[in-house]
């Protein structure tokens, strides 16, 4: 069992019991999904939406030398920098010494789950550079030093007090659960870090190949400010982030808006697509943008998972999962939460070491059918399984008990046998009172079940009786 | 038609009453039923669990077991599936491809069989209590049975049909998921147990007895008031009491 694999087992365990931590995720959660619901029917009809989102983003994928290059070509034109990072590693070395040959002594982030994917914060600090995110949610998570809690909402986790007391003994300057009061916090703060800091970096939510721009969605205007203020610009993106048109934002834009949060349309809406240009008033003197790879490429190369690249990083897979709402975002302990997460983890970062992900699922299916650009997400657990057993370790025991239980299961006979011995133990089990000993022949069972009654006589048996043998 | 009894092999083992009350509501429509004896398992549990070799065998075996059947009834979503939806893909690289394709569209979840293929709603039931109906995720996001057993639901005489709260969220059985990860299953099936206990009903029932197995363990280590019940459970039951009482009050309201 890998490190990984005991850990999440742990906070699992952990969560899975802690009542509070459960409600305030339900509630939150459900508030998620009500909205998103009645966002649906905005649509003249959601499901055709998915389906043309799903062919876009195919269509960008199965091009994506193409417009990757489109896309760069646009940008170089207007004076930015395109960067192409194999791995975090490269990505990370990228920014740091482009922070550290322009004396940049201070970062704001705009959100960025790429960011988050390849550490770059803590690359940043290495060297000595200040990073501060300006999302209110990453700058919350960020004083408490926490990992991102969801990928569309990383303080989901906290509650109104919990934020006051965090603001009180951070920020000293506050001392209240008023919401406004804090939130005005937070921007005194902010406002601070966007007129000091000399680099501000940025995700993208979309690479627009035709207009050579990134498209940047915020509910807060903080990536406005972290593109305008400081002196350079540095946007991190994934590959796979590529989509063919400026108009296919038209859907895109909605869509994401839909499925991460219920509303109509995102607040703010932003293209970008160079530095500050001759004739312009503000802007940024350098605009870079770094094309992260990072086991992209090996996915696209896999026929069967391809469209895991489709994600636009919503968050309702993790809404809709009720995994996901029993242990929480950070159990996971992956930069992406959740089911996407689950596949999607085994891939970046090795299947040995996440394989559990693929089984930590009751394969419910509800993640496959609320996402806006329909990822086979639960079916592809199951195929991260199959490759598991494949190539990665599982237990002895369990590759042993596959092969008694299809030895068994290719004989009716020994079927009934078998059968008729498991009642038998069960039943014995039963009349000792074994349940919850280590003797237990229903083992993890018995934590939360009541003990079936194994029935003396099984189906067959019983039809046998009745039908003369049949 | 002649239907073929497709018994999963937890319910031949551990809920025997399961079969026997599909086979007495089939019957009951005068369908002509039979069980071949020589099927075992249709291979999901090592399917679900990554060990696709050690499925194949067994997937070949029932298609083999089943293959001049003319209409397969099973009384689970989930088993349904494993052969309607996933045999295909399991046998993507199979001689018998293109038998798993013919046999999965001659095998149907019991209350779809009903709806779809008898095209029945009322199998002259009776059962005067107030259930509520669970969405067992196979059945519902699988095969996209929704209205069909609620729509023999209510039309079974007396019954009360009650909606709890998520009724879509899954019970948190999911196989070996619930002993691998009994943390996570036991909180998703206390969820489900308590949202049956709040809406009122006195049964939960379901198209899966797999996921009924898991609730109703979880149900009486509750000590709950709650009881499970499959679906043919249900349907089976034509107590003439309850059919008396019934018609007087259809009377009541004609009047």
């Amino acid at each position: 069992m890998s490190t990984a694999s005991r850990e999440f087992l742990r906070r699992a365990a952990e969560k899975s019991a802690d009542l509070t931590h459960r409600e305030t995720l339900r509630r939150v959660v459900d508030n998620c999904n009500t909205s998103m619901e009645s966002g649906r029917t905005r649509f003249a009809d959601w499901e055709a939406a998915r389906q043309r989102c799903h062919e876009i983003k195919w269509e960008a994928l199965n091009n994506l030398d193409r417009y990757l290059l489109e896309f760069e070509q646009r940008v170089k034109e207007r004076g930015g920098i395109v960067f192409w990072a194999e791995n975090s590693a490269e990505a990370c070395r990228y920014v740091t010494d482009l922070a550290t040959s322009r004396s940049v002594h201070k970062v704001v982030k705009s959100k960025s789950m790429v960011a988050e994917e390849i550490h770059l914060g803590p690359a940043l600090e290495k060297v000595g550079i200040e990073d501060i995110e300006t999302d209110l949610g990453e700058f919350i998570v960020q004083l408490r030093n926490e990992p991102p809690y969801h990928i569309v909402a990383p303080a989901m986790h906290l509650t109104r007090k919990d934020i006051a007391a965090l603001f009180k003994e951070k920020l000293g300057d506050v001392d209240t659960d008023d919401p406004q009061e804090l939130v005005a916090a937070a921007r005194r703060a902010l406002r601070r870090a966007f007129f000091s800091a000399e680099m501000g970096i940025t995700g993208a939510n979309f690479l627009v190949a035709d207009a050579g721009m990134i498209a940047l969605t915020t509910n807060e205007g903080n990536d406005r400010l972290c593109t305008s203020i400081p002196r350079i610009h540095v946007a991190i993106a994934g590959i796979e982030k590529v989509i063919p048109r400026l108009q296919d934002l038209a859907l895109f834009w909605p869509v994401l808006a839909t499925a991460g949060t219920g509303q109509p349309i995102t607040c703010y809406n932003t293209l970008i697509g160079g530095p500050r240009q001759e004739n312009e008033l503000d802007g940024p003197e350098e605009f870079h943008v770094v094309l992260l790879d990072n086991g992209r490429s090996e996915l696209l190369a896999d026929a069967e998972q391809r469209d895991v690249l489709h994600c636009i990083r919503c968050g309702a897979c993790l809404n809709a999962c009720p995994v996901f709402r029993t242990v929480g975002g950070h159990t996971y302990g992956t930069t992406y939460q959740g089911p996407i997460g689950s596949v999607l983890t085994p891939h970046l970062r090795g299947l040995n070491e996440f394989q559990h992900l693929s089984y930590a699922s009751s394969l419910c299916g509800a993640c496959t059918d609320v996402c806006p650009v329909k990822i086979d997400l639960h079916h592809h657990l199951l195929e991260n399984r199959r490759d598991a057993v494949r190539s990665a370790d599982r237990p002895f025991t369990e590759r042993v008990g596959f092969q008694i239980w299809r030895w068994t299961m290719q004989s009716a006979r020994r079927f009934e046998l078998l059968g008729w011995l498991a009642r038998a133990a069960m039943r014995v089990a039963h009349g000792m009172r074994l349940e919850g000993t280590p003797l237990d022949p229903l083992g993890p069972w018995s934590k939360n079940h009541a003990s079936p009654v194994g029935p003396k006589k099984s189906f067959r048996a019983l039809w046998g009786r009745a039908n003369g043998g049949n | 038609m002649k239907i073929s009894l497709f018994i999963p092999c937890f319910v031949d083992q551990l809920m025997p009453e399961v079969g026997l009350d599909t086979v007495r509501v089939l019957r009951r429509l005068g369908y002509e039923v039979e069980f071949p004896r020589d099927q075992t398992c249709c291979g999901q549990p090592a399917f679900n669990s990554g060990y696709w070799d050690d499925a194949r065998p067994v997937a070949e075996r029932f298609l083999q077991v089943f293959s001049s059947a003319e209409v397969i009834v099973c009384p689970s979503g989930s088993c349904t599936t494993m052969v309607r939806n996933f045999y295909p893909r399991l046998l993507a690289d199979s001689p018998m491809k293109e038998k798993a394709v013919e046999v999965g569209r001659r095998v149907f979840e019991f209350s779809e069989f009903l709806s779809r293929v008898a095209k029945t709603a009322d199998v002259g039931a009776a059962f005067p209590h107030r259930v509520t109906y669970h969405d067992a995720c196979h059945a519902l996001r699988e095969l996209r049975l929704k209205q069909e057993p609620r729509e023999l639901l209510r039309h079974v005489r007396g019954l009360e049909l009650v909606e709890m709260q998520y009724s879509e969220e899954c019970c948190g059985f999911g196989g070996t998921f619930a002993t691998k990860f009994a943390m996570i299953s036991g909180a998703m099936g206390n969820s489900k147990a308590g949202n049956a206990e709040v809406s009122g009903a006195e049964y939960i029932t379901s198209t899966d007895p797999s996921c009924l197995l898991h609730i109703d363990g979880i149900l009486r280590r509750r000590n709950s008031k709650v009881r499970a019940i499959y679906l043919a459970g249900i349907l089976a039951q034509t107590s003439s009491a309850a059919e008396r009482r019934a018609g007087a009050a259809a009377t009541e309201t004609a009047r």
